[in-house]
């Protein structure tokens, strides 16, 4: 279950926002690393269908984006970089409507989330409202509901983003352990390299520009780098500046 | 369960429970008509006379003649803070959510007008147990009579506020929709005078309120509470559900 990105350029008021962006993301941790503004929430936008593609193809498996939108949807789970959950809402009432959305009947939706909630430490935050939670709890909420309808693929953007430390490590090590156990197809975007291992396959996006790709590790050796911090400085910062 | 009722039974009760969530939308909802009734009502009370006119069949008091255009104002401002909601929901980024699902977005935006309008429907019906306990007296079987009344106008004027969401581009421009859309809609129609009374006054006037869409919500209400059918007045709110149901779905934005 891989997702192919073909050539796609992306334009925002005639300004390039991406550049003939061609990766394949084969099931498991995929992270894509760019700095703000980069281009990592567009390409996002692009894969999550809410923004038109303009030029190039997007496809999931054998699904065309352009073509076959609702049949990917339906296997897509997606973590945005703004909190999208109902804040008048309480935690249950939230997971119950996204899973309704996809057909799911209530009974079903606490069936599933149950054991995931336990594992992130929010079961008993279940019949609060999502006003009351912290951030962190916020996006464990988000992470539990992407998988509500057992998707394929997972998307998320800057899911740790200003998120403390316990708090992105309990996301990040549940993220990592549902795509090896459940062979997912995740994509991590970030721009906090303390968050990429050797052995994650790295997608470097700079200006809009895919300007790297390859196992981590593998882009180490090629750029005789000791850590992921110097590889990314020294592809994405001008020379006159390092 | 089938999926489509899932989902719609989701939206529908989402709908429901923000809106009794949100306390002072819900006291608002009924103070707002009822200070008109109670208050305005009464001032111009000795003003206004109503002479006998369809479908009243003897003189009636002016409380009792603005009944229906007060459960008309009740959808229009119920239908204008569901297009509102439609812009907060984009701008907090709910409505990515929403079209993140399988199911076809014609079918979600439906389900959303239908839920708007069943929170209008319930309004108005609270209003007018209330109004009954200021001397206006809607026979019971009108409030039954009515239901289908109030509930087209209300999916019309929700799915007008859809179309005008598409306009909005940030909460704070709501209140261009208060000066620009709901002021002149209620005041230039039937809600507060009957028709001959503006035309009395002023002749172009009298066709703009003619030509107002909410004339006929209004006026199809007025029937209904007193178990008639104006036909053309259910021709044209009729018409506009159609149309502007079909401009909603078809032209809806859900980015910003």
């Amino acid at each position: 279950m891989s997702i192919t990105i073909t050539d796609v350029t992306y334009s925002f008021k005639a300004k390039p926002v991406l550049s003939a962006i061609n990766l394949t993301l084969n099931p498991g941790f995929n992270v894509l690393l760019g700095p703000n503004g980069a281009g990592k929430s567009t390409l996002l936008s692009l894969l999550t269908g809410q923004r038109t593609l303009q030029q190039g193809n997007i496809t999931f498996a054998d699904y065309d984006i352009t073509q076959e939108t609702r049949a990917i949807m339906g296997q897509l789970g997606v973590v945005f970089q703004q909190t999208t959950l109902d804040l008048d809402l309480t935690v249950l009432q939230n997971l119950t409507y996204f899973g309704a959305l996809h057909g799911l009947s209530a009974a079903l939706v606490l069936e599933r989330i149950t054991p995931v909630l336990t594992q992130l430490a929010l079961i008993e935050r279940l019949h609060d409202r999502v006003r009351s939670l912290n951030e962190g709890h916020r996006r464990r909420v988000e992470i539990a509901r992407c998988m509500i309808h057992l998707p394929q693929y997972l998307l998320l953007d800057e899911a740790t983003v200003g998120l403390d430390v316990d708090s992105r490590k309990l996301i990040i090590e549940h993220i990592r352990a549902i795509a090896a156990s459940q062979k997912l197809t995740v994509l991590w975007t970030t721009h906090l390299m303390d968050e990429v291992i050797e052995q994650d396959p790295l997608f470097i996006l700079n200006q809009g520009k895919l300007i790297e790709q390859g196992l981590c590790q593998s882009l180490l050796l090629k750029h005789q780098q000791s850590s992921v911090f110097d590889l990314y400085r020294a592809l994405t910062q001008p020379q006159g500046l390092l | 369960m089938n999926a489509y009722l899932i989902c719609f039974w989701a939206i529908l009760q989402r709908e429901v429970l923000r809106f009794f969530q949100q306390r002072s939308r819900l006291l608002s909802a009924l103070v707002r008509p009822l200070l008109w009734l109670v208050v305005f009502a009464a001032g111009f009370r000795s003003a206004l006379g109503v002479s006998i006119m369809p479908p009243y069949e003897s003189y009636i008091l002016y409380q009792e003649y603005i009944v229906p255009g007060l459960c008309a104002m009740i959808i229009l401002f119920n239908s204008m803070q569901t297009s509102l909601s439609m812009v907060y929901d984009r701008e907090m980024g709910s409505m990515k959510i929403l079209l993140m699902s399988p199911i076809p977005k014609s079918f979600l935006l439906l389900s959303k007008l239908i839920a708007a309008a069943c929170l209008s429907l319930l309004q108005v019906v609270i209003f007018l147990l209330l109004a009954n306990l200021v001397d206006v007296e809607i026979p019971w079987w009108g409030f039954i009579y009515a239901i289908p009344s109030v509930f087209l106008s209300a999916f019309f004027l929700g799915a007008l506020g859809l179309i005008l969401s598409n306009f909005i581009k940030q909460l704070e421009n709501f209140a261009g929709v208060m000066n620009f859309v709901i002021f002149p809609m209620f005041f230039l129609s039937s809600a507060l005078y009957p028709l001959w009374k503006i035309q009395e006054s002023s002749l172009w006037l009298y066709w703009i309120c003619q030509y107002n869409p909410f004339t006929y919500c209004v006026e199809m209400i007025r029937f209904a509470l007193y178990g008639q059918t104006n036909i053309q007045a259910s021709m044209v709110v009729l018409s506009c559900v159609l149309v502007c149901g079909w401009v909603a779905v078809g032209t809806f934005k859900p980015k910003k």
